[in-house]
């Protein structure tokens, strides 16, 4: 590996797999496009703090899981500390869901896919859609009658659409793994592409002014000035 | 909602009982084809509320140093 920055690599190290996947990374997000410290000024807005306050009930959500997933049933069943974070648990997927769902509402009013950003608006769709599988299956991972009641009137609806050999919703230990497992490690690497993605390309800039006079100046077509 | 120690504390499962019966079965809005539960009405109102809000109030400025 050639220690020294700036100095050329040479050919030996350009066939290494690590240099290859070094060197598309920093050229698709350099540094300062990773971790910005300014932002656009129509950034300045109380719609834009939504995606980061997704973010911040998601963390919440796995690290209060991860206790629940640790204690047991019976801990957050019984014990107050465990209902408790159990509660912990709810509310912030309440408050993930709240925040998402207005994050998209503003996102999809400003066509937040234009400009190259058609990725961007994908995986946070996707992600939206699979998350609502990982609170489907939080559901029925709770080991109480609701889940019970929840299974027995999700198994028609599934087994009708043709997936309930493979989504068996009457099957705990199945729809467990899902919930812990499988499911947040999907949700959790697709907000990351999603925030990957937006750092490369920028927050999507408002629609251009209308302009009416004749004489005016054509509406800029780059980011905006820097706040 | 367990009570705490002191002559306070059971005032606010109390209160927070009568304001979510969580005990009953859910009250349903119904209209034609239009059925919701009255918690799912609520959060939707709420979002909405908070999204027009998100627009139209301003965003705080920052004092910034030259």
């Amino acid at each position: 590996m050639n220690e020294e920055k700036g100095a050329p690599v040479s050919a030996a190290e350009r066939q290494m797999w690590t240099t290859w996947v070094r060197e598309r990374a920093v050229r698709s997000l350099p540094p300062e496009k990773l971790l910005p410290d300014r932002q656009p000024a129509y950034v300045s807005s109380w719609i834009y703090v939504f995606g980061v306050a997704t973010i911040a009930a998601l963390i919440v959500i796995v690290v209060s899981g991860m206790v629940l997933g640790l204690k047991g049933p019976t801990w957050w069943h019984i014990s107050s500390l465990g209902r408790f974070f159990n509660s912990i648990h709810l509310w912030a997927v309440e408050l993930f869901f709240f925040a998402m769902v207005v994050h998209l509402w503003g996102k999809f009013f400003m066509a937040a896919w234009r400009g190259g950003r058609a990725r961007t608006w994908v995986t946070g769709a996707i992600a939206f859609l699979v998350a609502i599988g990982a609170a489907f299956t939080g559901y029925l991972s709770q080991q109480n009658f609701d889940s019970q009641w929840i299974a027995s009137e999700g198994k028609d609806g599934l087994n009708s659409v043709g997936i309930g050999a493979f989504f068996n919703v009457a099957n705990f230990g199945q729809m467990y793994t899902f919930h812990v497992i499988l499911l947040p490690v999907v949700v959790v690497a697709l907000v990351v592409w999603h925030v990957l993605l937006v750092r490369r390309h920028g927050v999507v800039p408002p629609y251009p002014a209308r302009v009416k006079a004749a004489a005016a100046s054509p509406p800029a077509a780059g980011e905006g000035g820097l706040s | 909602m367990s009570a705490g120690g002191g002559a306070i504390a059971p005032v606010v499962p109390t209160v927070f009982a009568a304001l979510f019966d969580l005990s009953d079965p859910a009250r349903y809005l119904h209209w034609h084809f239009f059925q919701m539960s009255v918690a799912n009405v609520v959060v939707i109102l709420l979002m909405i509320a908070v999204f027009v809000a998100a627009i139209l109030i301003p965003f705080p400025k920052r004092e910034r140093t030259p």
